[in-house]
């Protein structure tokens, strides 16, 4: 990790230090994600990319983290990984108290059917399904009844005010409103995390200003979320900015230190 | 996901894209078409062979003793022909001895047929099979009348000149009248009706009902055949045991009168069923095989067909595929959600070829001889193939989707 060259250090790292220091040891319920020197390496026909050199990271409960980075730095990697959507080659991974890192490929499905409510840049609704059925899906996979699914399909389209858009499929509806359906998607099956991929990389300022409020309303109400963006703006509604840099952690820091950091025309990443 | 989910799921992906799931199938719907229309028809014409035509023509666990045989064997060569045709034909008094040979409780009567001249003051004349039958016949022929009576044992021992006609024979030269106690000239010869038989119906829409049965010692006995010659003595079993029985018998009776050598076959025919039976059963055999092989062609067809079209629906819908799977579907989920799919959509193929399948079959019956009877057990033959063929065609397809990566399928362009 190169070091912080600024003021106001992360409060909490000696703890986190001390959660992500212990190779092997189950972490205590207040983190949701524990990484321990995660390495990711690809195989780009004989020349090996080194995406992630170790990286050491610990999200707790109720936070609300960014994590940036320019491109090639490793952050789409790591958000992958932390989405259960790909493993390390080396390195563990705790989510939620589980160790993840070794799963089988039908584990990681079910992790992230439970634990993990994405959003994407691009929305990733399926455009034939109306924003209901949209919502619907994780409860698919859950094994949830129909009658439930639907009760809390609509619970979740009423907490980001589209209930009255339930029956519209995504092409009758604006980005902002695609991206809500997406986030009631993403937390319709009461996830641990919440992981964001670029979410208003295809939205317009104002739109992305509604959406970051979404954000900041879930984690007021003690929604964990965890952001990736190459935006400074954007990172800087989290309360927390990890950067990254080359495939390890560059930056950890709390938003107010991040913003001055801005506020001093420091470079952003 | 739940297997009515999947259900659900395919449904509605096939629904939105009618026209391409039609053409999809349309390879599995020719081939269950096919085979339901080839199965009902060599069904219909089973059962009508087997209840209708040889149970009309021949008596239940009966055979008859004859020259040569009466229902043509399809495929008999031109020498079997000759040997047929040289054969010393069956004598008068060859009868008594048979007759004498059969183990008790056997039914037998005699019977000469031959077409004659039928004339009538009502009626244009017309040529008509025309037999004499001994006293038995109708016994064991079942058969009753609708008017009037059956010939009695005094006109049979007398050959008094009485006939009991068929039902068309009776509309054509008594139109409109009641033919009893009316006169019909064969020959020239004057009869007198005694009865009406009762309708025999009809075969490959041959008429039964056009026949005059007179006792065999009426004048006619010498129209239908030389003198001392019958066609044939046909015998009636208690049940198919003791009709085997006396096949042995007036086998055994007939060689000893014709001084047969053990190594010369028979120089007679005793024709039951099963030899009328037997041309069928070989035609049926084709006809099935032909009728099986045929449409498996198309259901092979049929089955690459919607592999191809199941793997351009998987790679289309990639990126669904991989939104799927980042929300939580195993790879069960997305094998069974591409299985079901294929399997739904070649079933609903094979339903529409069932719907096709009993059409044609009874199109080919409205407007050919041909009967046609659909079998339940076909119906479901036919869907279930269809089911197990999408299965088969989804195989592939569905193990593609099931392997992708999230992260790449959710990348891909579409």
């Amino acid at each position: 990790m190169s070091p912080n060259t600024l003021e106001a250090p992360l409060s909490e790292t000696a703890e986190r230090r001390a959660v992500t220091g212990v190779i092997g040891a189950t972490p205590d319920p207040k983190w949701v994600i524990v990484t321990r020197g995660i390495k990711r390496e690809y195989d780009m026909g004989g020349e090996v990319v080194r995406a992630l050199r170790g990286v050491d990271v610990a999200i707790a409960r109720n936070e609300y983290v960014a994590i940036m980075g320019p491109s090639g730095s490793g952050k789409s990697t790591l958000m992958n990984i932390i989405g259960c959507l790909d493993t390390p080659n080396a390195g563990e991974y705790w989510l939620n108290g589980q160790m993840v890192s070794t799963m089988s490929d039908d584990a990681l499905a079910r992790v992230r059917n439970k634990e993990i409510g994405f959003v994407f840049q691009t929305f990733n609704l399926l455009p034939r399904a109306t924003a209901l059925h949209n919502v619907e899906l994780p409860l698919v996979y859950a094994g949830v009844s129909s009658d439930e699914r639907k009760r809390r399909a609509k619970q979740a389209l009423e907490k980001v005010q589209l209930d009255n858009r339930m029956d519209h499929r995504p092409n009758e509806l604006s980005g902002g409103q695609r991206q809500r359906v997406a986030i009631a998607r993403a937390l319709v099956n009461d996830p641990s995390m919440l992981l964001a991929d670029e979410p208003t990389g295809n939205l317009d300022s104002s739109t992305s200003e509604e959406i970051m409020r979404v954000f900041e309303n879930l984690a007021t109400t003690g929604q964990t979320v965890v952001m990736v963006t190459h935006e400074p703006d954007i990172a800087a509604h989290a309360r927390r900015v990890v950067v990254l840099r080359d495939g390890l952690l560059s930056t950890d820091e709390t938003r107010e230190a991040y913003v001055a950091r801005l506020g001093h025309g420091l470079p952003a990443v | 996901m739940s297997f009515l989910q999947a259900v659900w799921l395919a449904w509605d992906t096939i629904r939105v894209q009618k026209l391409k799931s039609f053409f999809t199938v349309i390879g599995v719907t020719i081939g269950v078409t096919f085979l339901i229309a080839v199965v009902s028809i060599v069904g219909g014409m089973s059962r009508y062979m087997e209840d209708d035509l040889v149970g009309k023509l021949i008596a239940v666990n009966s055979f008859s003793l004859r020259a040569r045989p009466d229902f043509q064997v399809g495929d008999a060569t031109q020498a079997q022909r000759n040997e047929w045709r040289r054969r010393p034909r069956i004598l008068a008094t060859d009868i008594p001895p048979v007759a004498a040979s059969l183990p008790p409780g056997i039914l037998w009567a005699v019977e000469s047929s031959d077409n004659l001249k039928v004339e009538s003051p009502f009626g244009s004349p017309r040529r008509t099979q025309c037999s004499t039958v001994s006293l038995d016949w109708f016994t064991i022929k079942k058969m009753g009348v609708s008017q009037g009576r059956l010939m009695n044992a005094q006109e049979y021992a007398a050959g008094t000149p009485v006939v009991v006609i068929g039902q068309d024979v009776a509309d054509h030269f008594f139109p409109n009248l009641n033919p009893i106690g009316r006169e019909l000239r064969i020959q020239s010869i004057p009869y007198m009706v005694v009865g009406v038989a009762d309708k025999q119906g009809s075969v490959f829409g041959q008429s039964l009902d056009k026949f005059v049965i007179a006792p065999e010692r009426a004048p006619l006995n010498r129209w239908v055949n030389p003198h001392g010659v019958v066609d044939a003595m046909i015998v009636q079993g208690q049940d198919d045991a003791s009709m085997r029985e006396a096949i042995e018998a007036a086998r055994a009776t007939m060689r000893a009168r014709r001084h047969l050598h053990p190594s010369q076959h028979d120089n007679f025919e005793l024709e039951t069923s099963d030899n009328a039976l037997e041309f069928w059963n070989k035609t049926k055999s084709y006809l099935t095989m032909a009728g099986i092989a045929l449409p498996t062609v198309g259901l092979v067809v049929g089955a690459i067909v919607i592999m191809n079209i199941m793997l351009v629906a998987v790679a289309e819908r990639t990126r669904e595929i991989g939104i799927r799977k980042s929300l939580g579907a195993r790879r069960k989920d997305i094998l069974n959600q591409f299985l079901v799919e294929s399997a739904t959509l070649a079933t609903l193929g094979a339903a529409l070829g069932v719907g096709l399948g009993i059409g044609f079959a009874k199109l080919i019956a409205a407007v050919s001889p041909l009967p046609a009877a659909v079998e339940i057990w076909s119906i479901f033959l036919g869907v279930g193939v269809g089911a197990g063929v999408g299965m088969i065609a989804g195989i592939y397809p569905a193990s593609r989707a099931a392997l992708l990566d999230p992260i790449t399928a959710m990348r891909a362009e579409t």
